[in-house]
Parts: structure tokens; C-alpha cells; sequence
């Protein structure tokens, strides 16, 4: 029951994000969204997971995105329509996509076992498993965000350094 | 009634309006909102596969999630660099007036 009620606050927000006009108010309801899909990962166990999903995606995405909005904001009128030219085709291509997907779903032996019993997932565990088995990738992850926050940067900057 | 169905189509869903948003929308920052969607869509699929499925002490689905949110807030503030970027170069962020490469 409760995971319905999540669910349906995750479905309602993302909605609702991806169809408002002002993107400062989209971005406050994808906060819903994402916020909704922490309880979502609380509640299937993944306690860890869920509040690193509420510090990055609530707290620093969100705030990005709000920041990239206030930086890009428009000065001509609003356009027309929010919608792409193409919208037709993108709508039929979206409808075949989940058709396949919840069909997949709906077909597959995965909807019919048992729920078994709630795995445990410590914080030690988890640390344990980041420093020994998993301790390459937390390297490389750790050099890619380095990369691309330099990245960022440069390309952010590239424009101003240009015309001095 | 919480099952793994459950779980998986509920990230159908969030995935099938990331892809909507990303691909409907005439707003560049609200395609790279589509994408994030998209991909804490995946991430959900990967903790619903490491709460219903086999061998969870061994926390991979946990770590490939926590390693996709690394790599989703890089991938976060590269777009949106590069959207401020085009900004300043085309003073719009309207995906249809970016058409300039078109042949």
C-alpha cells in the first residue's frame, strides 16, 4: 500500500515535470519525483541508496538544474509551443517503447515468484564491499568526476576567456 | 502489494516520461531532466533485481547504483555546461532553432 502511494507521488512528479510551461516550478516537482523514488528505494531496503539519492539528486541536481535555468533564461517571449516540432513521431515512438517494456513485464517469469525475505545491507557491508571488492571502480569513478567537473568548467568558461 | 513486477513497471513508467520529456520537449534543459529521469528509472530496475533476486549479500545491484548516481551527476553538470555554453553561443535553448550543423 505504501509502495503505491510512492509510486504514485514518482509517476505524478515526473508528470508533472515534464509538462509544465515554467521550468523553475518543473524543476520543484521533479524534486517530488526524485524524492518519491528515495521512499520507493527506503522502502525496498536500500536505506543507503535512498538518502544518497535524496543528497545528490534532491540536493545537488536540483539545485544545477535551477542554476542552469536562472543562467539560460530567455529574454524573447515564450515560444508558441513547449512542444518539439517532431512531437508526433516521439509520441508513437514513446507509446511502442513502454508497450514493449510493460509487455515484457507482464510476459515475464519475474512476475510470478515469491517475494523472499529482506536481504541486509549495512553500512559495513556496503563499505567493505566499496573498499575491497568494488575498490577499482570507486577509483575510476572517482577520476571521472574529477574529469568532468574540470570538464564543466572549461566549457562553461570557454566563451568568456574568448572574448578578452 | 509490493513484487518485483510492481517495481519494474513502475520504472517502465518513469523511463517511458523520461523519454517523452527528452524527446517531446523544446527546452534543452528539460531534455537533460528526461534523461536524468531515465536513468534513476535503470537505477530503480537495479535495486528491484537486488531486493527480488538471487544473492543479495553479495550488493552488486547496490553498487552499480551508487556508482550510476556517480556518473549520472557528472553526465548532470557536463549537459548542463554544455547548454550554458550553447546559450552563449546561440543565445537560445530551443532545440529547434539549433539547427545550424543541419545538412
Amino acid at each position: 500500500m505504501l509502495f503505491a502511494i510512492f509510486a504514485i507521488l514518482t509517476v505524478a512528479g515526473a508528470v508533472a515535470a515534464m509538462s509544465l510551461r515554467n521550468l523553475v516550478h518543473s524543476v520543484l516537482v521533479l524534486t517530488v519525483a526524485f524524492a518519491g523514488l528515495a521512499a520507493v528505494y527506503l522502502q525496498l531496503g536500500a536505506q543507503f541508496i535512498g538518502f544518497a539519492q535524496i543528497l545528490v539528486y534532491v540536493g545537488a541536481v536540483a539545485i544545477l538544474i535551477v542554476f542552469a535555468i536562472l543562467l539560460t533564461r530567455e529574454a524573447t517571449a515564450t515560444p508558441r509551443s513547449i512542444l518539439a516540432d517532431s512531437w508526433k513521431e516521439s509520441a508513437l515512438v514513446v507509446l511502442v517503447v513502454f508497450g514493449v517494456l510493460a509487455w515484457a513485464i507482464h510476459k515475464s517469469a519475474a512476475s510470478r515468484n515469491i517475494v523472499p525475505p529482506q536481504p541486509e545491507a549495512t553500512m559495513q557491508q556496503i563499505g567493505s564491499a566499496l573498499m575491497l571488492r568494488f575498490a577499482l571502480p570507486l577509483e575510476i569513478i572517482g577520476v571521472l568526476l574529477t574529469v568532468a567537473l574540470i570538464g564543466a568548467v572549461t566549457i562553461a568558461m570557454q566563451d568568456r576567456q574568448e572574448t578578452r | 502489494m509490493t513484487s518485483v513486477a510492481s517495481c519494474l513497471l513502475l520504472s517502465a513508467l518513469l523511463f517511458a516520461i523520461g523519454l517523452a520529456g527528452a524527446l517531446m520537449r523544446r527546452n534543452a534543459i528539460l531534455v537533460l531532466i528526461g534523461i536524468e529521469l531515465m536513468l534513476n528509472a535503470a537505477n530503480l530496475n537495479f535495486i528491484a533485481f537486488w531486493r527480488y533476486g538471487p544473492n543479495p549479500e553479495a550488493l552488486t545491484g547496490m553498487m552499480f547504483v551508487i556508482f550510476s548516481i556517480g556518473v549520472a551527476a557528472a553526465e548532470a553538470a557536463v549537459g548542463l555546461a554544455l547548454i550554458i555554453s550553447l546559450y552563449r553561443h546561440a543565445k537560445t535553448i530551443n532545440i529547434d532553432e539549433v539547427n545550424s550543423m543541419r545538412g
